[in-house]
């Protein structure tokens, strides 16, 4: 568990994904990929593997909320695990279709 | 969270793609990193507050904007049309600095504390170890120097976390095509140029510069490189115009959008340009420097529905700038603070993580719940299109009622003899401000100041009609196309 704010990077313990959180509410929540807990962008993780039910993979540039969409994460490197939310998995959320303005 | 982030997200899933092209030269995404990441190898641990560009449109740009946001440092690009004493005195409130330098350019005047260096514009190979970005969200990314054109310029400040919001909440990362090449004709000072760059970073979508605009030149490149994308300031759209009216018809197979801001875009020029390019998606792009870049869009589904409806109700809507982007809030309030409903005119104010409204040595201008007043007129339509009427400080006081230049404008710039028209207060004994009128006369036509005045008096209330016009050969404009307001208030007040 930590406390999650715009702004935070995180990096898996188990894969290359990283992630950045847009949009989350006060408090803490934990965030894994590949089941495993990720980890802030400089600490260092004890050994750990990816589960293989929880490999379906992330996608760089990709925005990945939970349900209520109350969190989102941008994935700033993309790996082989799959992000959760406090053990439900996230789901990609639909890309905006804003015109080009500059 | 750093803006260095766009790039390094571009470099790790499209490092082999053309990221800014110039004059022949290009660079790659993964070519424009390792650039960035030297040049803020040598940078770093010199001591400086601010990293420094002179320079035209071209790859320095793209580097310089990037090594500084890796050296953690505020990128402050610099208006190259200065003279040497306005540029020294510029120097002087960033000292001490790196400043880079393009081709050709000088600084002579240069204070204490700066230290001057050709600017990068090619490759580089990156440190064997780059330093990570610092990621502090409230470190400034960007400083701009106002163009000043009332008493000394002022430095805005975009923090991180402002310009982030901007570019993640209106871009979608890779979205673009390899075939799609964005053309940036505004000056790197300009907070579109800056906004274009990294838009399209984070986009994927190729840069390329035209280093100083010029009709001609940006016709010819717009198809020598297959341009999909562009952006324009009014006056270049004007430009291209009568550049092309002149030319004969050209057809841009490539070109699929064009977006145009900076300014008010008169409503025939407008409709001129949706009948030169068929096809092409317009997009009104409303924003300023103080708020990252874009806050309203009116978009080409906005432009085609207006263009073909009979209602004039939606039809006025091509006068329209649109509306808030959805992470952007916006209210019309009255002098007193109120906010005001649809088709009440007042002043605008926004909300929402990329409104910076901060200079430097003044603080932060946002009240104390986030809202930023832009010192802009204007008033909503019941759907939400917002209208703007020009700046606060242009609005004319006569006996007590406030009136907007922007529709006498429009009125004028309506009769076929006008080419461009202006209209400021002067002071009046009579009614405390009155409404005068500067008028260019395209060339050939004729038209008397009665005539002009009958034309307005048959269109809008007689409060509206100029009581003196001056026939001009020109306006005085400003580099990117804004009029000036202000000489041209001074000369017919003193008319």
């Amino acid at each position: 568990m930590r406390i999650m704010k715009p702004g935070l990077r995180l990096k898996s313990a188990v894969c290359s994904t990283e992630v950045m959180v847009i949009k989350a509410p006060a408090g803490e929540a934990q965030v894994s990929c590949g089941g495993v807990e990720m980890l802030g962008a400089t600490e260092a993780g004890a050994p750990a593997r990816l589960d293989p039910a929880q490999a379906a993979g992330s996608l760089i540039g990709k925005r990945y909320v939970d349900a209520e969409e109350r969190y989102e994460f941008l994935c700033t490197k993309g790996g082989e695990g799959s992000l959760a939310l406090n053990g439900v998995a996230l789901q990609v959320k639909q890309a905006k279709a804003l015109p080009s303005s500059d | 969270m750093n803006l260095a982030m766009l790039l390094d997200m571009a470099a790790e899933a499209y490092g082999e793609r053309r990221a800014v092209s110039c004059g022949g030269d290009s660079l790659t995404y993964a070519q424009l990193r390792a650039a960035a990441q030297a040049l803020a190898a040598r940078i770093a641990g010199g001591g400086f507050g601010h990293v420094a560009l002179l320079d035209t449109n071209g790859l320095a740009a793209p580097i310089v904007l990037f090594a500084s946001a890796y050296a953690g440092l505020p990128y402050v690009p610099l208006n190259y049309r200065l003279t040497q004493a306005e540029l020294g005195e510029l120097l002087g409130r960033i000292a001490p600095a790196w400043l880079g330098l393009g081709p050709g350019f000088a600084a002579t005047a240069v204070p204490p504390g700066i230290s001057c260096a050709p600017a990068p514009c090619a490759g580089a190979a990156a440190p064997d170890a780059p330093a990570a970005a610092p990621e502090d969200p409230r470190a400034i990314a960007i400083q701009l120097f106002t163009s000043g054109t009332s008493g000394a310029p002022k430095a805005a400040l975009l923090r991180h976390e402002n310009v982030m919001a901007y570019i993640l909440g209106t871009v979608e990362f890779g979205a673009a095509g390899e075939e799609e090449a964005a053309l940036v004709a505004v000056p790197p000072y300009h907070i579109a140029g800056i906004s274009a760059l990294l838009s399209s970073t984070y986009g994927t979508r190729r840069i390329v510069m035209l280093p100083s605009f010029d009709p001609a030149q940006w016709v010819q490149l717009a198809l020598a490189e297959g341009i999909t994308h562009a952006f324009v300031v009014p006056t270049m759209l004007v430009r291209i115009i009568e550049h092309l009216d002149a030319q004969g018809a050209v057809r841009f197979p490539a070109l699929r959008a064009i977006a145009y801001g900076g300014g008010k875009m008169p409503a025939r020029v407008i409709a001129r340009a949706l009948e030169m390019f068929p096809g092409v998606d317009f997009t009104n792009a409303y924003g300023l420097t103080e708020t990252s870049a874009t806050i309203c869009l009116l978009t080409p589904a906005d432009h085609r529905e207006a263009g073909a409806s009979a209602d004039p109700r939606v039809r006025r809507r091509l006068g329209s700038v649109g509306k808030p982007l959805p992470t952007v809030e916006l209210q019309v309030r009255d002098a007193a603070g109120r906010v005001l409903g649809p088709e009440q005119s007042g002043l605008v104010f926004v909300r929402g993580g990329q409104v910076a409204g901060e200079y430097r040595g003044a603080g932060s201008l946002l009240d104390a719940q986030g809202w930023f007043a832009t010192q802009d007129r204007g008033w909503s339509d019941a759907e939400g299109y917002l209208f703007l009427e020009g700046r606060a400080d242009d609005v004319i006081v006569r006996g007590g009622e406030n009136i907007s230049p922007g529709e006498i404008e429009e009125t004028l710039l309506a009769h076929p003899a006008v080419a461009d028209a202006v209209v400021v207060a002067v002071p009046s004994e009579q009614w405390g401000e009155a409404v005068a009128a500067a008028v260019v006369l395209r060339p050939g036509a004729a038209a008397a100041a009665e005539e002009l005045r009958q034309w307005v008096r048959e269109r809008l209330r007689s409060s509206r009609v100029p009581e003196r016009i001056a026939f001009r050969s020109e306006l005085p404009y400003n580099e990117l196309g804004k009029v000036l307001r202000r000489v041209i208030r001074q000369e017919l007040a003193a008319a």
